[in-house]
């Protein structure tokens, strides 16, 4: 393989990254379905989220740490919503540290915990798999 | 040791050993905030002073330290003594030292004090993130202003490292990209980029780690044909393709688009053509002579060949969506990681460790040093091993309590417990195992840079 061949692969392929990595930017990652609960309060719940680095133990779509539960639907999961969060951010547990958080900022998480919400199913337990080995949503 | 390491900064002795030396501190410290995470697992209220939200990215951050500091180092060591390619600049890699590690103390204090306000990987305040960035312009432009001097037919290490280099630069800032409204508001976007980026940021260190393996490979065997074959070009730029497009299984359920998922579902399994090429290369050959000659890096290259195999057959078998929706979220993610980090890329940076420490000590490690070093290179791979199969059954154990009995958070943890024990103790077994094999290392460089 000359170096003018090895040039042009590479050359290839880093621009079609470019072009793939704008459509992930964009047609890829338009379908938000909770859009309408995005507000100022629930954008200050994710910066604080971030703050307390929730994520060390806890995932959002199966992503993050796992010392804690999945919260991508804790808001509208069977015997839990918000009241139930709220009593764990309000105390901690032996597990989760209390954070001493305040009223706004506990109503702040809530909101973006309801943001989320709405945004999907994790973790997603009724799927049919096909045949080539991808999975679809019942 | 550190102020010897000041003087010896100022003396402008070699810049890649001090990498290295500050490399084998921070797995030493990676290691041992593991085995309290790990802990903190089954006794939850274990050092209350450091929990879990703290000792977790104190962990990550310093082994994705070591990783850097040591294929770093590395590289400012073997380009101008074995590439004969002299660096460009000897003043640009102080420097970046010097940022480096200003920066990252700053970086574990912070997580010390409980001061965050970023992401996964990257929990560190975001303002951080410029000087980080600021080192990694410094080296790259010192690599590339070194390596376009070379002319002829590069070997095929120098592209994997100059795609690292470059490719680090790219996502690290990708994942930064949240600092913008228009992705941080859609969640959907936000993670799906964060992802994006994570996963070819991964990659990016990766083609650091593995040219490093070739070049140390190259040079076991005294074979410098194998890094200028066609066939290494190949895997390169298949890696480099799966780089670039394979990140998606780790955002299968989450709801961006379609195509996105099945890209990456296909650039995945290419890798089995990678894995297809190890399997049918298994054992290769060496002559006995070089093996003995460089026998702790051949050792750890040997052992990095079988985790690559089996982590490999992981991530293949965790790219399928059908397995995807059981495993993720689950432990088997923690074991594809780990056994990627350690089993694979500690591997390897250790074997580069030892070839650069046989060469300033010109060969003349202590007979009781090698048997230690040897003994800590079987506790960390049993240790490992015991490590990886535990993490495995309480990810399938998981996957299977949450997908179809549809059990609580509390439940699952419960069910999992034993397999966590396990998890916790085999760690610990392996931060001695690790001790064993760094603290030598650690003594030869001492006794290298006093004189």
């Amino acid at each position: 393989m000359n170096s003018n061949s090895k040039r042009l692969i590479f050359g290839g392929l880093i621009l079609s990254f470019f072009v793939y990595s704008y459509f992930v930017y964009t047609s890829g990652t338009d379908n938000d379905k909770g859009v309408h609960l995005i507000n100022e309060q629930s954008k200050r719940g994710k910066l604080l989220f971030q703050n307390y680095n929730c994520t060390a133990c806890h995932q959002i779509y199966g992503l993050g740490g796992y010392m804690g539960p999945d919260i991508t639907n804790v808001i509208s999961a069977k015997n839990k919503g918000p009241v139930y969060a709220k009593a764990f951010l309000q105390g901690g547990t032996p597990r989760m540290p209390n954070f001493h958080l305040n009223e706004k900022e506990i109503d702040e998480l809530i909101a973006y915990l309801t943001y989320i919400d709405k945004t999907g199913i994790s973790p997603i337990i009724d799927f049919k798999i096909n045949y080539d080995g991808t999975v679809g949503q019942k | 040791m550190m102020e010897q390491l000041v003087k010896n900064e100022k003396k402008k002795k070699e810049i890649g050993i001090v990498f290295i030396l500050l490399a084998l501190i921070s797995l030493i410290g990676g290691v041992f905030f593991g085995s309290i995470s790990a802990l903190q697992f089954i006794i939850p209220d274990f050092l209350n002073s450091i929990p879990f939200v703290k000792s977790r990215p104190l962990h990550v951050s310093l082994v994705v330290a070591w990783i850097f500091l040591s294929s770093i180092g590395g590289i400012y060591y073997y380009l101008p003594r074995y590439c004969n390619l002299p660096l460009f600049s000897n003043k640009l890699p102080r420097i970046h030292f010097w940022i480096f590690l200003f920066t990252g103390v700053i970086i574990l204090t912070c997580y010390i004090i409980g001061k965050f306000g970023g992401r996964e990987y990257w929990e560190f305040p975001p303002i951080l993130a410029i000087p980080i960035f600021i080192s990694w312009i410094l080296f790259g432009f010192n690599y590339f202003k070194t390596v376009f001097k070379k002319v002829g037919q590069w070997p095929v290490y120098l592209w994997m490292w100059g795609t690292g280099i470059f490719f680090f630069l790219f996502t690290f800032s990708e994942s930064y990209l949240w600092l913008f409204p228009y992705f941080r508001d859609n969640i959907v976007r936000d993670i799906t980029v964060q992802w994006k980026a994570y996963g070819a940021l991964v990659g990016s260190w990766n083609m650091l780690v593995y040219g490093t393996a070739i070049f140390v490979m190259e040079r076991v065997k005294g074979d410098e044909s194998v890094a200028k074959s066609k066939l290494s070009y190949l895997m390169y730029f298949l890696g480099f393709t799966n780089l670039l497009f394979g990140w998606a299984h780790h955002i299968y359920i989450v709801p961006s688009a379609p195509w996105i998922r099945y890209f990456a579902y296909f650039i995945s399994m290419t890798e089995l053509l990678i894995l297809g090429k190890i399997i049918w290369n298994w054992k290769n050959s060496l002559s006995e002579a070089k093996k003995d000659f460089h026998i702790i890096s051949y050792r750890f290259i040997v052992a990095s060949d079988i985790w690559v195999m089996l982590n490999l057959a992981l991530a293949l078998v965790i790219s399928v969506p059908a397995i995807n929706i059981f495993t993720h979220g689950t432990h088997i993610t923690v074991a594809h990681a780990m056994g990627s980090t350690i089993g694979i890329n500690t591997m390897i940076l250790l074997a580069s460790c030892f070839f650069l420490i046989g060469d300033i000590t010109k060969h003349q490690f202590q007979l009781q040093h090698r048997k230690i070093i040897k003994s800590g290179f079987w506790i960390t791979n049993i240790f490992l091993m015991i490590f990886w199969l535990s993490l495995l059954f309480a990810g399938a154990e998981k996957g299977k309590l949450i997908v179809e009995d549809k059990l609580s958070f509390q439940e699952i943890m419960q069910n999992i417990s034993p397999y966590l024990t396990v998890f916790t103790i085999s760690g610990i077994g392996m931060f001695i195992g690790l001790l064993m094999v760094i603290f030598p290392a650690l003594k030869a460089i001492k006794t290298y840079l006093l004189n």
